[in-house]
């Protein structure tokens, strides 16, 4: 086995753990999706999940925020903990979670509203009535994600009217308006224009000093390019499992793979 | 050589097939507005009918229809919608979910004629409602309630996911969803269902004559009873009293159904180019 197979951790890196999941398996239904998982996510990081398609990174990425909850028939074991509280604990409400969590998709998905309605949608559900209040949450969330210049005239334009790559970034400035501390994007440059792409890269750049995010890519040279933690995973053989086969510094396993099978797939991927 | 010409017949067989549909419609709307368009008036529309003959117009039963077909719409929208929230969101999918959508289904082709018979029965017998619009009503919504809750049912499950995992990733809870999110983004096509089902209890007649009566009153209060165009063209074509007015009655009712039908086209019309 690797050298991470137990908690998965570099050593070479500082900083608190923001999420520590430990032998963690997942199951929808009959179908064993996951198992015996073990990561730590640095703090206002930015990390990478990569490996071929159906290998369960969206489905662990919806582990983070409970958003499989909502798939009837599926069952965690093993713990997740987000700054040391166990997020399946009783006692947690998925509801809350998901408001610390944010989630951004591969398919932008405004809500038929205008676009200050969508970016107000969040902070009105938790109880933000204030005129001045939400205008003043719905620039600044803009601002951050790189769309403001473009949209501040016309905020009431319906949301879906946008191109697809301010689409996405509208639904990014929506998740930060409720000032969420993990970001957890899956695929968010796949269905969007160049230019997008480079400026939701940008943002990432920018916001991960405030917050933690955690990127799947298809993309290689993106996840060189953002995040400074790689986790490699693989399903190896059809209606098995998949598994974490590879945590490290992304300079590390894009140059020096401990595992044969991380390199071969990220050549593969390069070449 | 044969295959080219088997294939033009196919293509033939099918045109005329689809033809077909268009000709029978425009065939029975042409017929219909030769006849009665002579009797379109103001006053055929305002005014009530008089002497043995019906002279005069028809504004009475215009009046009840329109009373009757809204009444039962403000009854069968909310428990409709409800219980098509109930079974697209909350309900967990089992025996009781298909046993209620089984329910629904057979409700939608109970004839017409057993559900005026039951209204009768029920509404106007045993409640003690009487002959009256809101015993009509009643009878109605029973018709109408399957009708919406399908396609209420049917425009909740059309949101995308992605909708409303969207809306859950900010922390709404599962009400908030629904009643923010998916409820409006399905509106249009619960629209289009309820306007359908509106045109279905205009036209209806066997239900509103066991429950609504057959007086030519000018309904007020929903206890009162009253005649609808249909049923007043039943009696009018039937008993070959005034044929003149059957089918500028017809004509009216055409028209009112036809404005529905096109309503509805045009929401679901006006829906798509939203989402494009
Ligand atoms: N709702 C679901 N019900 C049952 N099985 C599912 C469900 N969602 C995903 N799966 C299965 O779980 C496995 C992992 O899927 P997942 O979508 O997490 O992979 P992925 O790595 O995100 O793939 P991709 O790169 O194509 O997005 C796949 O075999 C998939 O078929
Ligand atoms: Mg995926």
């Amino acid at each position: 086995m690797t050298p991470l197979s137990g908690a998965a951790r570099p050593e070479a890196l500082e900083g608190a753990a923001k999420f520590t999941v430990r032998d963690l398996d997942f199951y929808y239904g009959d179908f064993h999706a996951l198992t015996g998982m073990n990561i730590d996510v640095r703090e206002n990081s930015v990390t990478a999940f990569i490996g071929p398609s159906g290998c369960g990174k969206s489905t662990f990425l919806r582990c983070l925020n409970r958003m499989n909850d909502l798939i009837p028939g599926t069952r965690i074991d093993g713990t997740i903990t987000l700054d040391g509280e166990d997020i399946y604990g009783p006692g947690v409400d998925p509801v809350d979670l998901r408001r610390r969590v944010g989630m951004i998709f591969q398919q932008p998905n405004p809500f038929p509203m205008s676009i200050y309605d969508n970016v107000a949608f969040g902070p009105r559900l938790h109880g933000i009535k204030k005129k001045e209040e939400l205008d003043q949450i719905v620039e600044q969330a803009l601002m951050r994600a790189n769309l403001w210049k473009e949209v501040k005239d016309i905020m009431e334009r319906g949301g879906l009217t946008l191109s697809g790559g301010q689409q996405q970034r509208l639904c990014i400035a929506r998740v930060l308006a409720v000032q969420p501390d993990v970001l957890l994007m899956d695929e968010p440059c796949s269905a969007i224009d160049p230019t997008s792409v480079q400026k939701v890269e940008d943002l990432m750049a920018e916001l991960k000093s405030s917050v933690t995010i955690i990127i799947v890519t298809h993309n290689m040279q993106q996840a060189a390019r953002v995040s400074d933690e790689t986790a490699f995973f693989l399903q190896e053989r059809q209606g098995e499992p998949a598994e974490l086969i590879e945590f490290g510094r992304t300079a590390e396993i894009f140059t020096s793979p401990h595992d044969r099978r991380t390199e071969d797939y990220i050549t593969g991927r390069f070449g | 050589m044969g295959k080219r010409w088997a294939n033009r017949i196919a293509l033939g067989v099918l045109w005329l097939c689809g033809i077909t549909t268009v000709l029978v419609l425009g065939a029975v709307i042409l017929y219909v507005f030769v006849r009665g368009i002579g009797q379109i008036t103001p006053e055929f529309i305002l005014t009530r009918p008089y002497g043995v003959n019906a002279e005069g117009g028809i504004g009475p039963t215009i009046v009840a229809t329109i009373y009757v077909t809204g009444l039962a719409m403000l009854i069968t929208t909310p428990i409709a919608v409800l219980a098509a929230v109930y079974l697209a969101e909350y309900a967990v999918q089992g025996r009781l979910v298909n046993a209620i959508r089984f329910a629904a289904d057979t409700l939608a082709s109970v004839p017409s004629i057993v559900m005026g018979l039951f209204g009768f029965a029920f509404f106007v017998e045993a409640m003690g409602l009487g002959f009256s619009v809101l015993s009509g009503a009643l009878a109605l919504s029973f018709l109408m309630l399957p009708i919406v809750m399908r396609a209420t049912e049917e425009a909740i499950r059309a949101v995308p996911r992605f909708i409303r995992w969207g809306s859950y990733g900010l922390g709404a809870s599962k009400w908030q969803t629904v009643s923010r999110i998916v409820l409006p983004s399905a509106l249009p096509r619960i629209l289009t269902g309820l306007i359908l089902a509106m045109g279905r209890a205009v036209g209806e007649t066997a239900v509103v004559i066991f429950t609504m009566g057959q007086a030519i009153n000018m309904p007020f209060t929903p206890l009162d009873s009253g005649r609808s165009m249909t049923v007043h063209l039943y009696t009018l074509a039937m008993e070959g009293i005034n044929m003149d007015a059957a089918y500028g009655t017809a004509l009216l009712l055409m028209v009112m159904i036809l404005f529905f039908n096109l309503s509805a086209r045009w929401l679901t019309a006006r829906n798509r180019k939203v989402k494009e």
